[in-house]
């Protein structure tokens, strides 16, 4: 902990959620878009639809999930669907209005990597892969990446392109036939992005407090772009402080222990 | 038309050296106990589909089971990445594994389209997305209406399908509910289908009419496990035993480690151990 009383990481978390509206419908990514989104909803967005991919949309958990199918998402949600028609309806279909994402490598034009290190087929880390990521990336209208900065993560050139972002920039996204926007916010541990308007390279216009443009550049791959004028992430609130810490202390305790979350049993259908 | 029979012979009967096959379930409802049974009876050359591999499928490819994986995401839910997994990538260990990869669009439409009946599955995806390049199974179309140029894959069609289920009926008909994820499309797709079960109860008469359910006569077989999911979790049963997938990184992590683990708790175990290990998890 910094001694201005907040972590790097919970800027970024807390700057992430910011980012999101209540009457946004976000398709929620695992680990720290996660954590961004519930913050969203238990403080300015308590109208947001949160989608999983497993199925649950409008789900209002008390914990962080796990994984991405944990009970607790299917209980609180509005329904639960079938993984099929997630995918087919409710993405493909156009409904989501942002697609919040995480990064194993990111480039400066929004394209990710969570497939491999390396050579594809000889690689040197194989990761999980892309999961929902691919289709999320071209059929969310937008797309918000976060991740925590640093020269391994935040690539000169990805070794994969898991999902498009801009591509090469400009307007690559659509001539190979993709028409919604792509990434539109990159938030990291020390900074707000933006895409240029014309070349679409992650500019930063917005700093955590006390973080210096050295900071940013030592922790990124590539040569980093500044706005003309960069301003200075507001700190976070004590709500939204407290928001975020009694979430992850809650998520904590349950992940720790053996009893997690479930229907009761004896339930009307179960 | 579903016929009641153990676990062992369930399996025995129905997955052979050399199938396709699926043992289905995103997160919740992970058939383990049926995985399990296959690991023991030493089933080879397998083409393991699955849309989440996830510990289980890690425990059959260090096993030596799988020659070929057809997967979307190949990870330890919010853990982190499977250690068998990658070693058989990497280093070929205990054999190479051919990979095709996937997203999860791709897949959840290949399975639909197995359960259809259609050779292949057209959809909105991959669109600039490198996986095109790496996998000789996607392809594109256009329609013929629009010109839209699509992503086409070939359906999912598994010799055997395996399932969880919170409960069958006297007849063998199958309640599903929470994330009921792919299984149905798994199930229907395949040419033989396995589901294991908590309990069996008299009928499912009074309950909700929109339920997931699946008809006794489009499942091949149906065992009684309870827990049978267990480290995943059966909504209405007991909760996921989160601490199991954390300690599975560090089993997964050393071979004589993994190894020694699976004889205590694989094959030297039973379908019947599978209830105790939810017991401790507490009522939910």
């Amino acid at each position: 902990m910094s001694d201005r009383g907040f972590t790097p990481n919970e800027m970024m978390t807390i700057a992430a959620s910011r980012a999101l509206k209540g009457d946004d419908v976000c398709f929620v990514g695992i680990g720290a878009p996660s954590a961004a989104c519930n913050v969203a909803r238990l403080t300015h967005a308590p109208d947001i639809t949160l989608i999983y991919e497993s199925g649950t949309i409008g789900t209002a958990p008390d914990v962080l999930p796990l994984s991405i199918g944990d009970g607790e998402l299917c209980e609180t949600a509005v329904t639960t669907v079938s993984v099929p028609e997630m995918f087919r309806y409710w993405l493909q279909g156009g409904r989501i209005t942002i697609g919040f994402l995480g990064a194993a490598q990111l480039d400066r034009f929004g394209n990710i990597n969570t497939t491999v290190i390396g050579d594809y087929d000889n690689p040197k880390t194989r990761l999980p892969g892309g999961g929902g990521a691919p289709e999320i990336a071209s059929s969310a209208q937008k797309i918000y990446v976060t991740m925590a900065q640093s020269k391994r993560g935040m690539v000169d050139k990805i070794d994969f392109y898991t999902s498009f972002g801009h591509g090469e920039g400009g307007d690559h996204r659509k001539r190979i036939g993709i028409d919604t926007e792509g990434p539109a916010l990159l938030i990291t541990d020390l900074a707000i992005w933006e895409p240029d308007p014309e070349t679409k390279e992650f500019t930063v216009v917005s700093l955590h407090p006390g973080v210096s443009r050295e900071q940013v550049q030592e922790t990124c791959g590539w040569t980093v772009k500044f706005a003309d004028g960069v301003d200075e992430t507001p700190a976070p609130t004590a709500l939204e402080l407290k928001t975020l810490r009694d979430l992850k202390a809650r998520t904590e305790a349950a992940h720790k222990g053996a009893a997690g979350s479930g229907a009761k049993k004896g339930s009307k259908d179960g | 038309m579903a016929t009641f029979m153990p676990l062992k012979q369930a399996v025995a009967d129905n997955l052979r050296d050399g199938d396709t096959a699926a043992f289905e379930g995103f997160t919740h409802l992970i058939p383990t106990a049926a995985a399990h049974e296959a690991i023991r009876q030493g089933i080879k050359d397998l083409t393991l589909v699955r849309m989440t591999p996830d510990v289980v499928y890690d425990q059959m490819i260090g096993m030596g089971l799988a020659k070929k994986l057809v997967f979307s995401y190949a990870g330890n839910p919010g853990v982190g990445l499977l250690r068998r997994m990658r070693d058989a990538v990497e280093n070929a260990y205990p054999r190479p594994i051919e990979l095709e990869e996937h997203s999860h669009a791709a897949m959840a439409n290949a399975y639909e389209a197995g359960a259809a009946g259609l050779p292949c599955a057209v959809f909105r995806g991959y669109l600039g997305a490198e996986l095109a390049r790496v996998n000789a199974n996607i392809k594109q179309v256009t329609c013929p209406f629009s010109g839209e140029v699509l992503a086409a894959v070939p359906a999912v069609r598994p010799d055997a399908t395996f399932i969880h289920a919170q409960k069958a009926d006297r007849k063998g008909n199958v309640l599903i509910e929470g994330i009921i994820g792919i299984q149905k499309e798994a199930v229907l797709a395949a040419k033989r289908a396995v589901v294991t079960v908590e309990e069996v109860v008299e009928d499912f008469s009074d309950l909700h009419p929109n339920l997931t359910i699946l008809p006794h006569w489009a499942i091949t077989a149906v065992s009684v496990v309870p827990g049978g999911a267990h480290p995943s979790y059966t909504h209405g049963y007991y909760p996921r035993d989160n601490a199991t997938y954390l300690e599975w990184d560090k089993i997964a992590a050393d071979r004589e480690l993994f190894r020694a683990w699976m004889d205590e708790n694989v094959i030297k175990a039973t379908p019947e151990d599978f209830a105790a290990r939810v017991a401790t998890l507490g009522a939910v």
